[in-house]
């Protein structure tokens, strides 16, 4: 059976390099060159100093728990056969936030400041999605 | 200038609450407006200004077309979607007090269970464009989905529990039970709500609003005309709106716990020159059972963190020390995006909430909450 596309917006000029850079493997963030405000998600004008000169630099794709769901009701057709699955709201490293869904692992597992690293997931030739995987606490290079 | 004491809601009107109205959204639309201008003792040409709600299924010109409206001369949206309603008051007692019209009609009305369900439609909605871009792809797209971060946050930080929201779908069920006029017609329990299936954790079933039928519909006019009109005056004594930062995206909000509510609840008290103490009854937009909770900290009737202890106990129910959505909300009487709140607001103030009247309600409080995290707030007082 044909499986029932992601919901997907049209494409947009501003977050193109963001797209891009999944595809390659990378989290791409918009970097204010005026000021150096970071900043997510894509838009055109830095909002510190209303520069729209920007650069787009690659995350480290280290962060934190912030908050997180289990999702147990697909209100998209194409979500139902992943149900029950885990979306975490993760502060990067950056100072940005990703919402991104919890591979490997379970919700019982999370608490607020968990380590958590970004992985890629290839939808696709045309598109790949950001996830994340916990970070035990044995591996954690910072400790 | 300040729209202290400057309007009045003069007239309201509901159709009833169903889920398959077998009318259209514009039909529905002009009964409750029709019975809120004869409840006011206006005629439908004594409107002159007209705020339709923000979503664009019924327009200004629908409404002159059908009521014959021959002088309008202000038309306006709010498109705050759950905060509209409120922002619309606000909208209409400013065009008032500048003396751009007289009686602002205020309707809304939706095929929200019939007529194509309301969960997903967020990413075709321009306001919520960036969440349809970045978050729909990975299964973040519905409210529900979007704002379940927001209460698990809460929890985690404060000690909040589901029972804690349980305590608030179970006030409401009662009231919706005496207020006679709503969907949900039978007692919910705590052990019910608990047992209710999830539908994104923390939220399950019960801690989520109806999707319904039907319309309501409110006139907004001068404090002064409303004096010659037919109805006890129920003046807005405060109002306001806020927008908090990051509004589209929830994701990037500095604090997840904090909605617009608290920026248009300092204006609205300021305004009207009140505290949290003084109000008698509140009608608090209640999408899900959390974002009451969030609201009642924003509105200041408890410190941040405290909205679970501060409705434990029977705090919302009738005789306790907020009685809160009396008429039983979107979660049990009907999701009319919190127009029925207004009115049920009213009809407190009038002493015409019939078995869930709360005894000598002079001051009250109503709020709107949308669009990921707009907050409206309005007070009105019996004059
Ligand atoms: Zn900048």
């Amino acid at each position: 059976m044909e499986s029932i596309e992601r919901p997907l917006a049209p494409p947009n000029p501003d977050a193109a390099p963001y797209w891009d850079g999944l595809r390659e493997g990378r989290l791409m963030l918009q970097s204010c060159v005026s000021c150096g405000t970071v900043r997510h998600y894509p838009r055109p004008l830095c909002a510190e100093c209303h520069s729209f000169e920007v650069e787009w630099l690659p995350s480290c794709c280290m962060g934190r728990v912030h908050s997180w769901t289990v999702i147990h009701h697909a209100f998209h057709p194409a979500f139902e056969d992943e149900l029950p699955y885990c979306l975490v709201t993760v502060d990067l490293a950056e100072g940005v936030r990703v919402n991104v869904p919890l591979r490997d692992a379970g919700p019982h597992e999370l608490g607020i400041g968990h380590r958590v690293h970004i992985v890629f997931e290839r939808e696709s030739a045309a598109l790949t999605l950001p996830a994340c995987v916990l970070v035990l606490r044995n591996e954690d290079p910072v400790v | 200038m300040s729209l202290y004491a400057r309007g009045a809601i003069t007239g309201v009107g509901e159709t009833e609450y169903s889920r398959a109205s077998g009318r259209s959204v514009l039909r529905l639309t002009l009964e409750a407006s029709l019975a809120a201008i004869a409840d006011a003792g206006l005629a439908p040409g004594d409107i002159d200004g007209v705020i339709p709600y923000g979503n664009f299924q019924v327009v200004a010109e629908d409404l002159i077309t059908n009521l014959g409206l021959s002088d309008l001369r202000f038309s306006a949206v709010t498109p705050l979607g759950g905060a509209s309603c409120v922002a619309a008051v606000q909208c209409a007692a400013a065009a008032i007090a500048a003396g751009v019209c007289n009686h602002v009609l205020v309707p809304v009305a939706r095929n929200g269970a019939s007529g194509g369900r309301i969960g997903m439609r967020v990413n075709e909605m321009p306001q919520f464009r960036v969440v349809g871009e970045f978050e729909a792809p990975v299964g973040a797209a519905a409210p529900a989905q979007l704002y379940a971060p927001m209460a698990r946050r809460h929890m985690e930080l404060y000690g909040t529990t589901s029972r804690d929201f349980a305590e608030i779908a179970v006030t409401t069920r009662r009231h919706a039970i005496l207020n006679g006029r709503a969907i949900m017609s039978t007692p919910l329990s705590v052990e019910d709500h608990q047992s209710s299936r999830l539908i994104a954790d923390p939220f399950r079933l019960y801690d989520c609003s109806l999707e319904s039928d039907g319309a309501a519909a409110i006139v907004v006019s001068s404090a002064e005309r409303a004096r010659d009109l037919r109805q006890p005056r129920v003046v807005v004594l405060g109002v306001g709106e806020g927008h908090p930062e990051s509004p589209s995206a929830i994701t990037q909000r500095r604090d997840l716990t904090r909605l617009g509510t608290a920026v248009a609840a300092r204006c609205a008290f300021g305004m009207a020159g009140v505290t949290p103490e003084d109000i008698d009854v509140a009608e608090i937009y209640d999408c899900f059972t959390y974002i009451v909770l969030c609201q009642l900290e924003d509105l200041g009737f408890c410190e941040k963190g405290e909205g679970g202890a501060f409705v434990r106990d029977g705090a919302l129910g009738l005789g306790g020390r907020l009685p809160t959505n009396t008429h039983g909300g979107l979660l049990s009487q009907a999701h009319m995006v919190g127009m029925n709140h207004v009115v049920e607001l009213v009809r407190q103030l009038r002493g015409e909430a019939g078995a869930a009247q709360v005894v000598g309600a002079e001051l009250g409080l109503v709020t709107g909450y949308g669009d990921m995290g707009d907050g409206t707030v309005a007070i009105f007082g019996r004059a």
